[in-house]
């Protein structure tokens, strides 16, 4: 969906649910993602449907991840850090568990 | 910055650091008022001088003299012995100025003898079938990327809805060497006329000619087709946009599309804090009521920059600069300030144009009302048929449509959702949004965890009142 204008930053390394990404400096998390083609972010707690960072403002929290183990943080507000670990969010409710 | 390192109070606390924000508190702080700005984005600039100090883009064609602008007011804030703190996400205030701010998952509450809000413009929502798809982002949004990490569309990309914005984006996209496939014009035909009776104003605004230049380099290169319907369709993601032209329904393949319909002010904090609103009929949203120092009706509480009132990012330093002239002169009297006349005189000239604006980008009902299965409120997945039902019922406000449905009450707290429950619920009940009002909006207006609000220091007397 994007492209990097210039590639001149550097390079950080996240893992996004394991797989290690090339985010560059400057990079929110949410921003990240989105370079890397990662489609969602998140399942919503209601009918779990995936959703995408859409405002990267910080007013939609729509890019809702995990970041090293904290819940819920909001992607597009937080610059990434070497070493940093993002999970996307299973968000349904399920039955039993 | 750690939370712990700020002092337990200031003069001046000041709250979003764009251009009213920083015009703000680089006056105040000069004018020796000790002066902290509070930002949550990981640099200064707001929305409109996003990543002014660190942007990747550096041609500066792309983004063009009016962002570049910004650099300006970054560093007079820098250089005034403001302090400026950016992670920094304020998410209480009350009506006797205690601040409630978290830097890195540490909070504080802090005493301000003056608060300034400046948390400025957030986009209008725009509910349209689909708008809930991966692949459908905000305007603004693919803005925010291209500013701060120079990314650019490169899939086929549609851009839809009307505003300045909307043109602006289309053009640095292009400009950067991004993709755009088609803009689809929502902007109903008979705002001409709303407009017309502004346009000697906006013809001597600076806005003229900005507006015609921007308009011809975009349309000679992208097919701009005026729509009076839209949909995102997918599954999983976003296949394509169908759209209603003048010949009938049109589908048009996508992987991105990209949504806009005007900005409006960004009312959570302010409404939080108790200060009164008042419905603009002008510009279809709530605003602060303030006077002509961009007071509140809370003591010592203004509301600087577009938060204020739609008026743009010129206009809003200005706006900046005049809350601050009022904050030093209430609480350093002796202290030396610009004159106010020049910068109101200032503001007037940035006013010119406006109320054109207004009258032309005005959105249509149907694209700020919408009907049946469309979601309305994103996070709890409330459809326009739910809302509208309710309000059939007897549901006569937002709030009490909290309590049937709980749209507004997910993560974003109503900013993607308020002002369309509160519309919908006015057209049901043939009322006005004025008469309906808009949520009731409490702290924490941002979330923090409870190991933030534990780590709180408490006073003896706090313990005592809950011990036994």
């Amino acid at each position: 969906m994007y492209k990097r204008l210039a590639e001149a930053g550097t390079p950080v390394a996240i893992t996004v649910d394991g797989k290690p990404i090339s985010a560059r400096a400057g990079d929110t998390v949410a921003a990240a993602l989105i370079a890397a083609g990662i489609d969602h972010c998140r399942t919503t707690p209601v009918s779990g449907a995936p959703r995408a960072p859409y405002c990267l403002m910080g007013v939609c929290f729509e890019c809702l991840v995990t970041v090293d183990g904290v819940g819920s943080r909001q992607g597009c507000l937080m610059p990434v850090r070497d070493g940093m670990t993002v999970e996307t969010q299973t968000g349904k409710r399920e039955a039993g568990r | 910055m750690n939370a712990s390192d700020l002092a337990s109070s200031y003069d001046l606390v000041v709250i979003g650091g764009g251009p009213a924000g920083l015009a703000a508190a680089a006056l105040a702080a000069r004018a020796g008022l000790a002066t902290v700005l509070f930002d949550e984005n990981p640099g200064v600039g707001g929305q409109i001088y996003r990543a002014i100090t660190f942007s990747p883009v550096k041609d500066r064609a792309v983004l063009g003299e009016d962002y570049w602008a910004g650099a300006e007011l970054a560093a007079e804030a820098q250089a005034s012995g403001a302090l400026i703190v950016n992670g920094a996400t304020v998410w209480s205030l009350d009506p006797a100025r205690l601040v409630g701010v978290s830097i890195a998952g540490q909070a504080r509450l802090i005493e301000a003898s003056r608060v300034i809000i400046a948390t400025g413009s957030l986009e209008r929502p725009f509910p349209i079938p689909g708008w809930t798809l991966p692949g459908v982002m905000s305007a603004g949004g693919a803005q925010t990327a291209l500013k701060a990490q120079g990314l650019v569309p490169n899939g086929k990309t549609v851009l839809a809805g009307g505003g300045p914005l909307l043109w602006l984006l289309a053009a640095q996209i292009l400009r950067a060497g991004g993709r755009l496939d088609a803009i689809l014009d929502t902007t109903p035909r008979g705002n001409w006329l709303r407009a017309l009776a502004h346009l000697p104003d906006f013809v001597l605004s600076p806005y003229f000619s900005k507006g015609l230049k921007l308009l011809r380099e975009v349309r000679a290169k992208v097919r701009v087709i005026r729509v009076d319907r839209l949909e995102a369709v997918g599954g999983e993601r976003l296949r394509e946009v169908v759209f209603g032209t003048a010949d009938g329904e049109r589908r048009m393949p996508a992987d991105l599309l990209l949504l806009h319909q005007g900005v409006v002010p960004n009312v959570n904090l302010a409404i939080a804090a108790g200060l009164a609103h008042t419905w603009n009929e002008r510009q279809l949203c709530f605003e602060p009521v303030v006077d002509r120092d961009f007071n509140s009706s809370v003591p010592g509480i203004s509301v600087a920059g577009d938060g204020a009132g739609i008026a743009g990012g010129t206009a809003a330093a200005e706006r900046g600069r005049i809350a601050a002239i009022a904050a030093v002169r209430a609480l350093k009297p002796e202290a030396s300030v610009p004159d106010v006349q020049i910068v109101r005189q200032k503001l007037r000239r940035e006013a010119m144009g406006r109320a054109f604006l207004d009258g032309l980008n005005r959105p249509a009902a149907s694209f700020r009302q919408p009907t049946g299965d469309t979601i309305v409120c994103r996070c709890e997945e409330v459809t326009a048929k739910q809302v509208r039902d309710t309000a059939d019922l007897g549901c006569e406000g937002p709030n009490q449509m909290k309590a049937f449905l709980r749209c507004g009450m997910g993560p974003c707290q109503g900013r993607l959702c308020g002002l369309t429950v509160t519309e919908l619920i006015a057209a049901q009940r043939g009322t006005t949004p004025a008469e309906v009002g808009y949520y009731r909006l409490r702290p924490p207006v941002k979330p923090i965890t409870l190991s933030e609000l534990a780590s709180l220091p408490i006073a003896e007397a706090e313990r005592k009142a809950v011990e036994r």
